[in-house]
């Protein structure tokens, strides 16, 4: 176990290398929303989800819906990395041509659904839950969302929706990294008491540090946390995680590492240039 | 209308297990039908438009073909984001369906008029538009897109359209139909104003004109064949629709310019402002201009006007000009 635990913190951080590779090739941006999720997207794709990279369209595979799906540098880096499609396309991220776009695009092998608009994750995953319910299917869908995206309607409607119909085959992780797009998320819409908010809707709610690996591998090997409920992981991250001069700063939502970043950033990485 | 949808909607579900409806709270006494029979591919999924079509989009994903149903611009307004993204960027079989389209609930006031859905839906990619014009169509298309694959918009009218077809009329997918021949003049209706266009044609017939009346129930994809033969074979041509701008008259408008032939064309919509008043649906179309009486206006004016143009362009220097 201690084993998989360190073999997973070192995934992480190949991930985080290649997203900061990816977004400082491309001149793209959210690098700091892809590096808030990294060590969640690590325990999902090499542990909780039940997924084939040999066979992406597996009837009774797990669904995995980012629904930030502008940390789609991150999640390609994942699929890549676990053998849906060749490492090296990762180079195209961004580039004319290139099937990798910037906010997560179906098609790509191993990715469900297009999101990049806000809001259209949990709302989507709802019917496939429902559907896996109502078929007896084993299949779990599981939707990554951030804390900002929170502010939809959208997203509500679903929250009232997935425990009236005892979808507890369905997770959602919210990357509550208190940082959104244009501001603190306790200066724009505040969403504290967040658990709260999901208990008082009927969720199964667990609290958890988004970095702590063993935290997250026992987290998510606990759903559903309530038989009939859907389950909730408010799961505590700090945008930026993993490069210090990025960590909890809202300018790296948008900014592209300079050369001289990139290398600092993967030396603090433990990663060749 | 919405009864011939329902009856075949079960029918369909019967024979084919992937069918599921959802609908957004509303439905009372139509859809209870299906809910009866079919509990566990039924889903009432609340006031809420844009969980509705994102759960529809994520059944279409597992396998089902999924029917939402809401009224009038409720199921195409909010949740048009749900339908371009999630159903027709991913090419998925959701078909959406509005009951009471159009001006059917006139006196609900014009928060309740679906007049903006066939601009709208026609712009969304893979997605077929269609708005039957009678009882007979509207069971024949809800057949049709059930069975053709990705996403399908079908407006519908409320109660008690009368049937113009006879129930053996065969409507195929992105066809429009004949009803009455002639080569004065072409009506081509879509919708619900189908049994006004047929009167006007009445009217029109009386005061010695030859008029074609075509029933164009697609708007997407649009039948051009029929567009092309009416430019061709008759001298005027005008479109009837209970909407707005964008719809059918602008699909038909680009489609003849395309054509490149020269041809009296005008497109009989809604005003472009809101519908302020109550009234009932026959009066509002009334007050539009869409009475079986002002179609036929419109239509003998065009006539006239058409006639009023010389036949051959080169011999007039201001139209060349």
């Amino acid at each position: 176990m201690q084993q998989d635990i360190e073999k997973l913190i070192c995934t992480a951080r190949i991930l985080r290398a290649h997203a900061v590779r990816m977004v400082h090739r491309s001149r793209a941006s959210h690098l700091g929303s892809c590096l808030s999720v990294a060590d969640i997207v690590a325990c999902l794709y090499w542990n909780t989800l039940r997924i084939d990279p040999a066979q992406p369209a597996w009837p009774h595979r797990d669904r995995f819906i980012l629904s930030k799906g502008h940390a789609a540098a991150i999640v390609y880096a994942a699929l890549a990395e676990r053998g849906f499609f060749p490492v090296y396309e990762l180079k195209t991220y961004c580039e004319f041509g290139s099937r990798l776009t910037g906010h997560i695009t179906s098609g790509v092998p191993g990715v469900e659904v297009s999101t990049g608009s806000l809001g259209h994750g949990l709302p989507i995953a709802c019917g496939m839950a429902l559907a896996a319910n109502r078929d007896n299917l084993p299949s779990r869908t599981v939707v990554l969302a951030s804390d900002g995206e929170l502010d939809e309607g959208s997203n509500w409607e679903a929250i009232l929706f997935a425990p009236q119909h005892e979808l507890d085959n369905l997770l959602l992780i919210v990357d509550y990294n208190k940082i959104q797009s244009f501001g603190r998320v306790s200066e724009v819409l505040e969403l504290s008491p967040l658990a709260d908010k999901f208990r008082a809707f009927r969720w199964a709610v667990r609290e958890v540090d988004g970095h702590n690996i063993p935290q997250l591998l026992d987290t998510f090997a606990a759903i559903p946390f309530v038989a009939g409920k859907p389950s909730v992981v408010i799961a505590h991250t700090v945008k930026g995680k993993g490069i210090k001069f990025m960590e909890d700063d809202l300018a790296w939502h948008y900014k592209s590492p300079t050369e001289e970043q990139l290398a600092r950033a993967l030396q603090e990485l433990g990663q060749d240039a | 209308m919405r009864t011939a949808f329902i009856e075949e909607l079960v029918h369909l579900a019967e024979q084919d297990e992937r069918i599921w409806l959802v609908c957004g709270d509303l439905g009372y006494s139509v859809l209870e039908a299906f809910a009866d029979r079919f509990p566990q591919r039924y889903l009432n999924a609340g006031v809420a438009e844009q969980n509705m079509t994102g759960i529809a989009a994520g059944l279409a994903l597992m396998g089902k073909t999924v029917f939402t149903y809401s009224i009038a611009n409720f199921p195409v307004m909010r949740c048009l984001e749900q339908i371009r993204n999630d159903v027709c960027y991913h090419n998925l079989n959701v078909k959406i369906v509005a009951v009471g389209g159009g001006l059917a609930y006139g006196s609900h006031g014009y928060t309740h008029h679906g007049v903006e859905d066939l601009a709208v839906m026609s712009a969304m990619p893979n997605l077929t538009v269609a708005a039957p014009g009678d009882p007979v169509e509207a069971r024949s298309i809800t057949r049709i897109i059930a069975s053709h694959p990705g996403p399908a918009y079908l407006r519908l009218g409320k109660a008690g359209e009368p049937v113009l077809h006879p129930a053996d009329t065969a409507v195929e997918y992105g066809k429009s139909i004949v009803l009455r021949e002639g080569h004065d003049l072409t009506l081509i209706s879509v919708g619900c104003m189908l049994a006004n266009t047929l009167s006007a044609h009445d009217k029109l017939t009386a005061a010695g004109y030859s008029v074609r009346v075509v029933s164009m129930p697609f708007v997407v994809p649009l039948d051009e064949e029929a567009i092309r033969a009416a430019v061709t074979e008759t001298r005027v041509v005008l479109t009837v629709e209970e909407h707005g701008v964008g719809g059918l008259g602008a699909a038909v408008g680009e489609c003849i310019a395309r054509f490149g032939k020269a041809v009296t064309f005008v497109p009989l919509h809604l005003n472009r402002a809101p519908i302020k008043i109550s009234g009932t649906q026959e009066q509002l179309r009334e007050l539009q201009g869409l009475s079986a009486a002002g179609i036929a206006n419109s239509a003998a004016e065009a006539l006239k006007r058409r006639d009023s143009i010389p036949q051959n362009p080169a011999e007039s220097g201001e139209i060349l000009a």
